[in-house]
């Protein structure tokens, strides 16, 4: 219920145009696909399984505007991320980065590879040594 | 195949049932918590919304005072359903600053004079740059700022009647 009073329903909206960069491109292309490819992977703080290169919701096209600025003002696109990630949480970002809760999602991989290896070997190893005998 | 194998299927069914039904019958809490709180206010300097009220800027929050900061618009409906509590707060001496998101000053001044004014200042936002600043992700949301600048709390959505004590409580340990 409180969320649901949260949510404003899409005839409220502003009547505002739209923030300068939220749907302009930056003159540099080099630039334009840094921030193209940062705002892919940034999540859309109103419609929350979309990133914010793909919303159409005016938070969207404010944040794109906050990104496009700043990687026009020659900031690094990860910094951008830290500073959403900071006062938004790990939630904001697509990309997963390796932290003390997400890290066994990174080993967990690796360890299953290691184990598959060692069982393999055992198996192919006794079949050799099996093979070597008849 | 061992005999006991054959409900397996039927188990896994059942645990995956009560995994979709669990999720359908209570959808986890989608709202974004601002990492910001305990953090000082990071510094920012907006433009005047209403000609009636001074703007809001960064240095108007370290005079000693622990005060709200509410953003708002004339475009949200749940504003309009939060303005006489926030009226209840500023008539017990709260010094309430709003931001105004996205919005035009006409627009503002209309909702004003249809819902009250409780604000001591208001600051317009066209880009929702202050948002991104507080870790806010909607409208309307209501910060607790302590005397030194530094966020204590954020209530989002709109106040309502039982937020009222909540708030005053949240303000005097503030001090």
């Amino acid at each position: 219920m409180f969320v649901a009073a949260f949510m404003v329903p899409a005839s409220a909206q502003d009547t505002l145009p739209p923030a300068p960069y939220a749907y302009k491109q930056l003159d540099d292309p080099a630039k334009e696909k840094s921030a193209q490819d940062l705002m892919m992977t940034l999540r859309c703080l109103t419609c929350q399984s979309q990133s914010i290169a793909d919303s159409d919701a005016p938070m969207a096209g404010d944040m794109r505007h906050q990104v496009r600025q700043r990687i026009e003002a020659g900031e690094d696109p990860e910094a951008i991320r830290a500073w959403l990630i900071e006062r938004y949480g790990d939630w904001v970002s697509y990309e997963p980065q390796v932290t003390a809760m997400t890290w066994p999602l990174f080993a967990a991989p690796i360890v299953l590879l290691l184990i598959a290896a060692l069982l393999l070997r055992k198996r192919f190893g006794r079949a050799r040594a099996a093979g070597d005998k008849s | 195949m061992k005999h006991w194998a054959i409900w397996l299927p039927l188990a896994l069914f059942g645990v995956l049932f009560a995994v979709f039904a669990s999720g359908l019958i209570a959808p986890g809490d989608r709202t974004i918590v601002s990492q910001m709180i305990g953090k000082p206010l990071p510094d920012f300097d907006l433009p005047q919304a209403v000609p009636d009220r001074p703007a809001v800027a960064r240095a108007d929050f370290a005079d000693g005072k622990p005060k709200l900061l509410n953003v708002f618009a004339s475009w949200c409906v749940p504003c309009v359903a939060e303005a006489p509590y926030l009226q209840q707060l500023a008539d017990a001496g709260v010094p309430i600053y709003g931001v105004a998101i996205r919005d035009r000053s006409p627009d503002v001044q209309a909702f004003l004079a249809r819902n009250g004014n409780p604000y001591a200042r208001i600051g317009a936002d066209d880009v929702s740059k202050i948002q991104f600043d507080l870790g806010s992700s909607g409208v309307p949301e209501t910060f607790v700022i302590d005397g030194k600048g530094i966020i204590r709390y954020q209530h989002i959505g709109d106040i309502r009647p039982e937020h009222v004590p909540m708030i005053l409580q949240k303000l005097k340990e503030a001090q």
